[in-house]
């Protein structure tokens, strides 16, 4: 590239998509508008596990406006079990799942009949007229009680709540270890289970096309195409016969990365009268119906010599699969059992997942997916281990990060991780924060015994993600695979399509592909469109969740484009009567060596082609290409996180006084983009440190029903975040790029829980359980004063 | 998330609002801002088969001053009230605590009668009407009457009010000269308060001479804490607040919720009074 065009990649651009986003020129699934449109509701168990003794529709259909009611056992033909495509075990015990509920219901929120009407609220309406007789049965929400003997089972075929147990087990014994490590400790550690709050809920929309058998589905998903499959394989519509849109979506955080029952229902509702059927769920509904996360006990053990070395390491989960196995539900804890050692090097790992049914909410991927819930437990006793050995926690960290020189280097877990540069992340962090000047206010306050007590948390994180290579996904039982497909089209005035199969809710895909395929094209930005989301338009894809589709969807555009300039050579080598060898390719135009003045644009080559009139002898008329990515490894983002807060210790209330991160995304393609990724990201881990937890009675009945008692915080809840980056190209990928979208997750929750628990130290106080809400800071610190 | 289907009024004048209440009987609400029916109505958890929108009458709306005391037409809606020169003159408690609730597109809908007749002990006026000794004004078929804030909050979400009654207008003794402050403890800037405390002092010579302390979400209704009240008369420091404080739970019910226990609450209670008080005596 010439000194007078700029890279794009790199450049803070405004993103695309805003313009349209923020003046309401949206298709959202619940704008579409069809003729002859039906509305869905959904009649759903009020308890979380009874027996179904009758269920009666009959009086629904007589309230003004329905068209047609559906028990369970009415729907019941034609619809198959809901999928789960990670099976993390053999012997995994996979319950059947229903859509719709028809014997039993097994959560409260359970599907249990539906009405479609001429109008939403008629709909609503005639839900009140259902008949159900429900046989209440005891519900089974303790994870460690449902595992006992004689127990009530969530599934009684089944004999069991254990779903499966996972074992991982790499070096010396940790036996042995813990026999002749100078320290070792032992914690219990809770992740609650959180709601996922997309700014969009759910929505989908069925159109049938009764003559020729085809259907089309919107829905408000991450996974167009997974969708397709998995629906095709649950309802009997053939693949080739359901199309499966993803229009404008409003976030998922992983909440839609799912297969859900009432996409499943749409289609039936829609295949049984069919018309046109839509179904939006209300925030409270989706609440109880769209899928949990986290939601798991964590017992983790760490041994270690006196000078701090970390010897090894043992953790035990207890995981809460809800109710069933949704589409990826067993494998979420699996994506944390590879990162507990975090960064560090150690000789023994030994870990052991249970998964546990509960008649709650099923819990499957939310923002980070196992691998939050690893960094606090390590991170956080990382914390307990420095204060139990009078070191700093920096320091401590510092003693057993794995060194820059040291990449690549293969962790006790078994993962390689390929770059990274933890001491300059950390240091840069250090002297953002002023971690000194704090901690020198800290023991001024300590000394002086004030009410307010400053506290200081660090956390330091690696993650896997870019998922994923497709044989390390078949190796944990995964049933896909973990490519990704990009095509780029020149059209014949020069214009570029890109067409991607990851499917964008929010990240800016179509700002960042435009960036990476106008770079390599040398085309101007505008130039570039991004097509998306619809399995007919961009067939091909694994579609957005794991911090994959920059890491794996980008490089497939990189790629794709550099195939398109090489096909283009050709063409622009015989037009200009040149060899291939003697072209330049600079800033989007081929020239000839020595001879400046011949020369043709990559948009004028675009149109050359379309016209075909001068083309050479057996050139295939195109320049358009394809390119599918298949990663050989995982990508591993770090970073630094310092937080500092102060505790009121007489209200337990909790402030965020500074945040400082510094993360090392690898490249960057977008500095913009990738700041919005860093705050939503720490908004949503602060959150679970403080605010957010999924609240149920000793019934099963959620509590934490509405957005009045699931606390989301916004802007006046947060601190002002100052973020920085450390760029250490990821070695993986042409573009150096690691993927950002859940790093601000991870790394933010034991960041700042170490910070409570540092103010509350010299108090006597080890621990405080999430959320931090002020009254259990308020009890921990009278507990500790007893 | 759907309301139930409902009759809708939207009367000009609050003569014609009176009757259609009247007229519906037990059946009918008033929809004033809609800050509280509204998400109500949605839950289907009240089934109203009128709905009577009060919100184009403009008699109900505004300010004005009555001799020692301030008159605010129940449709004035939070954002209002923050603004208005009276109330910042000689209501200032109320503009305090009034700034502290919800959200701005909460506080540009909201009204404060709308709120203290929705009687939620949880909601932050009626704990600050109550402490400054406001009345409250009804108009039913039968014309006006004046009910003290003491009698107005009868219950969780009730009030002294008729079914055919309509309240009109708060009528607050300005309180020029006392300080004031509203301490408000919740978890995010836009949930309710789990406890709120409002204070009031006037002060002679160095020392508190008369306090009213209000409490939001320490019982079913608004509540006084009187044992404080009285113990502050007289006190001349920071430890005789904290004393005073001690008894602010004293006769309290708080409830237990997701987000508290009553004991916790009646520790913030206390807390909370001896940091209201403090502030509002110019201790702090």
């Amino acid at each position: 590239m010439s000194d007078t065009v700029e890279r794009e990649v790199g450049r803070a651009r405004p993103r695309k998509e805003d313009a349209r986003l923020v003046t309401g020129q949206t298709n959202w699934t619940d704008n579409i508008a069809v003729n002859g449109l039906l509305h869905l509701a959904i009649l759903r168990s009020p308890m979380a596990h009874a027996r179904i003794d009758h269920v009666n529709v009959t009086p629904a259909l007589e309230r003004p406006g329905v068209v047609a009611a559906f028990s369970g056992a009415d729907l019941a033909e034609g619809l198959g079990s809901l999928p789960c495509a990670w099976p993390v075990t053999e012997d995994i015990v996979l319950p059947d799942h229903p859509p719709i509920a028809t014997t039993e219901v097994r959560y409260a929120g359970d599907p249990v009949a539906v009405v479609v009407a001429r109008d939403r609220y008629a709909a609503a309406d005639a839900l009140e007229a259902i008949e159900v007789d429900y046989t209440p049965l005891p519900p089974v929400l303790d994870l460690e009680a449902a595992l006992a003997e004689d127990t009530v089972l969530v599934h009684s075929d089944k004999g069991t709540n254990r779903c499966y147990d996972w074992p991982l087990k790499t070096g010396e014994d940790f036996e042995s270890v813990r026999q002749r490590a100078d320290v070792t400790l032992k914690r219990r550690y809770h992740q609650q289970r959180l709601i996922p709050n997309a700014m969009e809920p759910r929505g989908v929309v069925v159109t049938p096309l009764a003559a020729s058998g085809e259907y089309t589905l919107h829905s408000s998903t991450q996974i167009p195409h997974i969708l397709r499959i998995m629906l095709a394989v649950v309802t009997g519509i053939p693949e080739h016969k359901l199309r499966v849109i993803a229009p404008d979506v409003g976030g998922g955080f992983g909440s839609k990365l799912q297969v859900y029952g009432e996409e499943a229902i749409a289609l039936a509702v829609a295949r049984r009268t069919g018309r046109p059927v839509k179904w939006t769920e209300s925030r409270s509904e989706g609440y109880l119906a769209t899928h949990h996360g986290r939601g798991m006990i964590q017992d983790i053990e760490i041994a270690a010599n006196r000078d701090g070395t970390l010897l090894g390491l043992k953790v035990d989960l207890l995981v809460d699969m809800g109710a069933y196995l949704m589409l990826v539900t067993p494998g979420i804890p699996i994506l944390g059992a590879f990162m507990y050692p975090g960064i560090y090097k150690m000789g023994s790992y030994e870990l052991n997942v249970t998964g546990v049914f509960t008649t709650r909410t099923p819990t499957d991927a939310y923002r980070g997916a196992g691998r939050p819930e690893a960094t606090y437990a390590i991170e956080r006793i990382m914390d307990e281990l420095a204060a139990e050995l009078g070191l700093d926690p920096v320091e401590l960290r510092r003693r057993n990060w794995i060194g820059h020189e040291e990449f690549p280097y293969t962790t006790i877990a078994g993962l390689t991780y390929d770059s990274g540069n933890y001491e300059a992340a950390t240091e840069k962090a250090l002297a953002l924060f002023d971690y000194d000047k704090l901690r020198a206010e800290q023991a001024d306050r300590n000394h002086r015994g004030d009410s307010v007590r400053l506290g200081l948390g660090v956390s330091t994180y690696t993650e896997m993600c870019g998922l994923a290579p497709s044989r390390v996904l078949r190796d944990l039982r995964y049933a896909a695979g973990g490519w990704e497909a990009a095509t780029i089209r020149m059209l014949p005035t020069g214009k570029v399509e890109v067409v991607t199969g990851t499917s964008p809710h929010g990240q800016g895909h179509v700002t960042c592909w435009s960036q990476i395929a106008a770079d390599v094209l040398g085309v101007p930005f505008e130039d570039v469109e991004v097509v998306h989301g619809d399995t007919q338009a961009a067939p091909q894809g694994m579609d957005t969740y794991g911090s994959r589709s920059l890491v794996v969807g980008g490089t497939a555009v990189h790629h794709a484009a550099v195939k398109v300039v090489e096909k283009a050579r050709k063409i622009a080598a015989h037009l200009l009567e040149a060899s291939e060898q003697d072209l330049e390719f600079t800033d989007g135009v081929f020239s000839v060596k020595g001879s400046p003045d011949a020369r043709k644009t990559i948009q004028e080559v675009a149109f050359e082609t379309f016209t075909s009139h001068d083309l050479p002898d057996g050139l295939v008329p195109t320049i358009n290409a394809e390119h599918l990515v298949d990663p050989d490894n995982f990508s591993y983002p770090h970073g630094t996180h310092l937080c500092a807060v102060e505790v009121d210790t007489e209200t337990g209330q909790t402030r965020i006084r500074s945040y400082v991160c510094v993360d090392d995304v690898g490249r960057v393609v977008n500095p913009l983009i990738v700041e919005g990724q860093v705050h939503g990201g720490l908004a949503q881990g602060i959150a679970q440190a403080l605010y957010e937890e999924a609240v149920y009675d000793d019934q099963g009945n959620l509590v934490s029903g509405t957005m009045a008692d699931y606390l989301v915080p916004s802007a006046p809840d947060l601190p002002e975040f100052t973020t920085d980056r450390t760029e250490t190209p990821a070695t993986s990928n042409p573009l150096g790029v690691k993927g950002v979208g859940e790093a601000g997750t991870i790394a933010s929750t034991p960041a700042v829980v170490n910070a409570i628990v540092d103010a509350l130290r010299p108090l006597g106080v080890r621990d405080v359980r999430m959320p931090c809400t002020p009254e259990r800071v308020w009890q921990a610190v009278r507990e500790a004063s007893r | 998330m759907i309301p139930p289907a409902f009759e809708y009024a939207r009367p000009a004048d609050v003569d014609e609002a009176v009757r259609a209440l009247a007229d519906a009987g037990e059946e009918a609400k008033v929809l004033a801002g809609g800050q509280s029916l509204l998400p109500l109505l949605r839950l289907r958890l009240a089934f109203p088969e009128l709905v009577v929108d009060v919100g184009r009458i403009a008699e109900l709306r505004g300010v004005r001053e009555d001799g020692d005391s301030l008159v605010i037409g129940a449709m004035t809606t939070h954002h209002d009230v923050i603004r208005d020169p009276l109330v910042r003159r000689h209501a200032g408690l109320l503009a305090a605590a009034t700034a502290t609730v919800a959200d701005p597109a909460v506080r540009h809908r909201g009204t404060l009668g709308g709120s203290l007749a929705h009687a939620d002990p949880a909601g932050d006026l009626p704990a600050v009407v109550l402490a400054m000794d406001g009345e409250l004004v009804a108009q039913g078929p039968a014309g006006r009457r004046t009910i003290p804030a003491r009698q107005f909050f009868v219950d969780y979400l009730q009030s002294a009010l008729e079914p055919d009654e309509l309240l009109v207008e708060v009528r607050l003794p300005k309180t020029d000269g006392w300080g004031f402050h509203y301490e408000k403890f919740h978890r995010v800037a836009q949930a309710w308060a789990i406890v709120g405390v409002a204070a009031l002092v006037r002060r002679d010579n160095g020392r508190v001479a008369e306090a009213r302390v209000g409490l939001t979400n320490m019982g079913t209704t608004p509540l006084r804490a009187t044992a404080t009240e009285e113990a502050l008369a007289g006190a001349g420091d920071a430890d005789a607040v904290a004393r005073a404080a001690e008894s602010a739970a004293v006769a309290t019910q708080p409830s237990r919720d997701t987000s508290a226990s009553p004991e916790y609450r009646a520790h913030l209670a206390r807390v909370l009074a001896k940091r209201a008080v403090l502030a509002a005596a110019g201790m702090g």
